[in-house]
């Protein structure tokens, strides 16, 4: 077996207990919640009498036991049903594909941009720790590091959106448009503008100072002497030898943050409906919606699994030390 | 140009009288120009329904985008004869002995797919559709034994009980959403696939819907009403996010808020914002009571001393006027003052008397202990508005200024439901039930005794008497209008001096709205009506 394979399989493979866990785990809390899907219902639809109430708690199999409950939703998902979602009253597959796309849309590029934008800060600021443009630089980036990114989402909003008007409000893409092809994703592309903004700055202040302060160390490493005395160029250190050591954690924190950056669409995509995985999760909760909570779960577990198996293939081309199959 | 409709005390002033109502603030404005027809309205959306079908879940989510799609019998209107203007039905007539109610339809109607609007699909909406499965209409049709249908304009309602037309004519606007027989018969109704893609008879047909981002309707080129629409495309833009509704019409993005989307403290602010209206009519017909619930099992609150005492700690005033920013009145009983037919003004009322409060907890033997506490009360308060909140906060002040200990709980919205009306885990409650139109509807449910427990917003509270369980049941089956008034009058004295549940204030929403856009708030039910009148001036 080629050794990619093996390791991808074997990573697959050790990924099935933590997902089980978080299975149950998940579906606990959500059955420790007070109150079910039909209270939920009967809040939004109003009043309803006893015999509607038994009949929908019927159908929607809340009047068996917990035990039951997942023991079905178990023996349905090892056959790749994710089951039903009472909040939408269609397949949980269905509700999550339409909208996973737009969250990893919108976390693909802010992540993205973060993390290239803040790595290269980071370069420059730590090309020359200690001068002008590093004290410049890191401060900025604490400050950027402390604001909420919910906050930054709403005054983003009231300066380019309603002061200036400059950028849409909120949403994805402009309503009924009948946009197709370039035009539309030109338009999808102004939409995102705002809210990977918000995403994305918290994150890039992150891997700013992750970057710059991993080569303020490297600089210290004796064989940073070594180059030096060998006479490279000093962009030449900065760039093949200090910035390529020094990107090794912020890789990693890279992997780490995806978790995060899920989470904090949750709050993102609400500021700017965007009708993504982070709002169906809230959604879910506030439905009692298990079924569906559960899906968003199992695909947020495996999209973080996902790119933390590209984070190690991507440390195997940097440090040649920690290659897989190796 | 005048941005301010109107400030907080003209509104007082407006709405302290009900002739007052019906003069709207913006007819001035419509009738200088001409309507114009075409263009979108952008609306701002929140719920979005799994179920859009109106005529199973009578919400006013549902109301607010399938109203426009699917008509009722008749609509409410604050000039028509019994509060009525017609809709589907151009007439309509109870029998003396309670057993018929004979509706003549309109003429000349089709269904958006082409085919002709009928009585069959009349007797089969109330029959298979609001007698079965909508939450009002189980109510209201209960004792509906069948419908005959003479021709194919006229409906013959048959009742195998007494059944006051009145309740029946009050109902109108909010049970008798019609669908085509055509496409439900034969069918499982609750998951007719027309329940999302709306099928009906009214001004905009149903154009699509996009989960979490907008709901498009388009106009109705083959609407019965001449030269109506006006509009050419409503959308419903969903914003999930509290302050994105004031944002989206500051930016003109949106043209209407409606629902209260923008909270009462943004309002002041909103208001100032050249081009904005605020109108604080047009949901009479939807009327919120602020309330406080009383769990009646507790020893001491089973006590009417007790109860009075309570309902003498709550300074009214100020919370309408801190509370609710003046977008309130206070309330005497279960019934609005709007609803001059049922509304009975000489009741028992509690003025705010901390030391009258404190007398009668002496009285009732609950002297204040050691710590200065009688003693100590669950409190929860209702999780569905800001102001429930912050009136529950309000409440546990009130009440430790007369030396009850309120302990305020807070959950979200299932897990209140539950614990109030499924598991009686509380002592008093912050709540809100909607006044519609007439008390047999969702009023008399707060006060009737021997529900199942689990029943949301009804008397989960252990209250039981007999004279109020006799007056409701008597009012039931009154064929006599003016009788059955009378029994409803009875019963708000009754329980304004028994006390089971404390009528705080009545509220309602608000809109904010583009001045472009004419015909706002024109009817009883302006949001969930059909809007078919609405236009954007240029």
């Amino acid at each position: 077996m080629p050794p990619l394979l093996a390791f991808f399989l074997r990573r697959i493979v050790t990924a099935l207990p933590v997902l089980a866990v978080v299975l149950v785990g998940s579906f606990l809390l959500l059955e420790a919640a007070p109150g079910d899907a039909v209270d939920a219902y009967v809040a939004r639809s109003g009043a309803m009498d006893a015999d509607q109430l038994a009949q929908l708690r019927q159908e929607w199999q809340l009047d068996e036991g917990p035990l039951h409950r997942f023991r079905a939703y178990a023996s349905a998902l090892v056959q790749g049903d994710l089951g039903w979602s009472s909040a939408f009253e269609r397949r949980v597959a269905s509700v999550i594909l339409e909208r996973l796309p737009i969250t990893l849309l919108l976390m693909g590029v802010a992540t993205a941009l973060a993390f290239f934008l803040g790595s290269l800060l980071g370069v420059i600021a730590g090309a020359n720790p200690g001068s002008f443009r590093d004290r410049f630089l890191s401060t900025t980036s604490l400050a950027l590091y402390a604001v909420p990114g919910f906050w930054l989402g709403l005054v983003l909003i009231v300066i380019f959106a309603v002061d200036l008007r400059w950028l849409p409000i909120g949403g994805i893409e402009s309503i009924a448009s009948g946009k197709t092809g370039f035009s539309r994703m030109g338009d999808i592309g102004r939409h995102l503008i705002l809210p990977v903004a918000s995403l994305a700055m918290v994150y890039l202040a992150l891997y700013l100072r992750l970057m710059r302060d991993r080569m303020n160390e490297v600089w210290r490493d004796p064989f940073v002497q070594a180059l030096k005395a060998r006479g490279l160029s000093r962009n030449r250190i900065v760039w093949r030898h200090v910035a390529r050591n020094a990107v090794l954690p912020v890789v990693t924190m890279l992997g780490l943050q995806a978790a995060a950056m899920l989470g904090g669409s949750v709050v993102v995509e609400s500021v700017f409906a965007i009708p993504g995985f982070g709002r169906l999760a809230a959604e879910a909760v506030a439905r009692r919606d298990t079924p569906l909570l559960l899906g968003v779960i199992l695909c947020s577990a495996i999209t973080v699994i996902t790119v933390n198996l590209l984070v190690d293939l991507a440390y195997g081309k940097l440090d040649p030390r920690v290659r897989v199959g190796r | 140009m005048s941005r301010i409709l109107l400030n907080r005390r003209s509104f007082l002033a407006t709405t302290a009288s009900a002739g007052a109502m019906v003069i709207l603030p913006n007819r001035a404005g419509a009738l200088a120009a001409a309507p114009v027809k075409g263009g979108r309205l952008v609306v701002a959306g929140d719920s979005e329904p799994a179920n859009l079908n109106p005529a199973i879940v009578a919400s006013n989510g549902v109301f607010f985008v399938a109203s426009k799609v699917i008509e009722p019998l008749a609509e409410q209107s604050y000039e028509g004869s019994d509060g009525l203007a017609p809709r589907l039905a151009i007439s309509w007539e109870g029998s003396a002995d309670g057993h018929t109610a004979t509706f003549k339809l309109r003429d000349g109607v089709t269904w958006h797919d082409g085919k002709p609007f009928t009585s069959a699909d009349v007797a089969f909406s109330a029959l298979e559709v609001w007698r079965k499965l909508q939450n009002l209409g189980r109510v209201v049709f209960k004792n509906l034994e069948s419908v005959e249908t003479p021709d194919d304009h006229t409906a013959v309602f048959k009742f195998s009980q007494p059944t006051p037309f009145q309740l029946i004519r009050n109902a109108l606007p909010v049970v008798t959403s019609v669908l085509p027989k055509h496409l439900y018969e034969g069918t499982d109704i609750a998951k007719n696939p027309a329940n999302q893609k709306l099928v009906g008879t009214g001004p905009f047909k149903f154009g699509e819907y996009k989960p979490g981002e907008y709901y498009l309707l388009k106009r109705n080129d083959a609407y019965w009403q001449k030269d109506a629409p006006l509009l050419d495309e409503i959308v419903y833009q969903i914003l999930p996010d509290r302050a994105a509704a004031g944002n989206a019409l500051e930016a003109g993005e949106i043209q209407l808020a409606a629902f209260s989307a923008v909270p009462l403290a943004d309002l002041e602010r909103i208001s100032k914002v050249p081009g904005l209206k605020v109108y604080p009519n047009g949901y009479e017909a939807l009327t919120y009571q602020l309330i406080v619930e009383i769990n009646h099992r507790r020893k001491e609150l089973a006590d009417v001393r007790v109860r009075r005492a309570l309902a003498h700690s709550i300074d009214h005033a100020f919370v309408v006027k801190t509370i609710f920013l003046g977008y309130a009145k206070s309330a005497t009983g279960p019934i609005p003052a709007y609803d001059k037919t049922f509304y009975e003004p000489d009741t028992a009322t509690y003025a705010f008397d901390p030391a009258k409060a404190e007398a009668l907890l002496d009285e009732a033997g609950y002297k204040r202990g050691a710590d200065g506490n009688r003693f100590t009360l669950k409190l929860r308060p209702a999780p569905f508005f800001n102001e429930t909140k912050q009136f529950g906060d309000y409440l546990r002040q009130a009440l430790a200024k007369i030396g009850i200990d309120a302990r305020v709980v807070s959950n979200d919205t299932p897990a209140h439901l539950k614990a109030v009306y499924t598991d009686h885990d509380f002592d008093i409650t912050v709540a809100t039930p909607v006044y519609r139109s007439d008390p047999a509807i969702s009023t008399t449910i707060l006060f009737e005794s021997g529900l199942p427990a689990g029943v949301p917003f009804s008397n989960q509270y252990g209250y039981a008497n007999a004279e109020v369980d006799r007056l409701i049941k008597d009012a039931a089956s009154e064929i006599d209008a003016a009788k059955r008034a009378d029994l409803y009058k009875e019963l708000q004295r009754k329980v304004a001096d028994d006390l089971p549940l404390i009528n705080v204030a009545e509220f309602s929403f608000i809109s904010v709205a583009h001045d472009s856009v004419q015909n706002v708030s024109n009817n009883p039910r302006w949001a969930v009506s059909n809007w078919a009148d609405v236009w954007l001036r240029e």
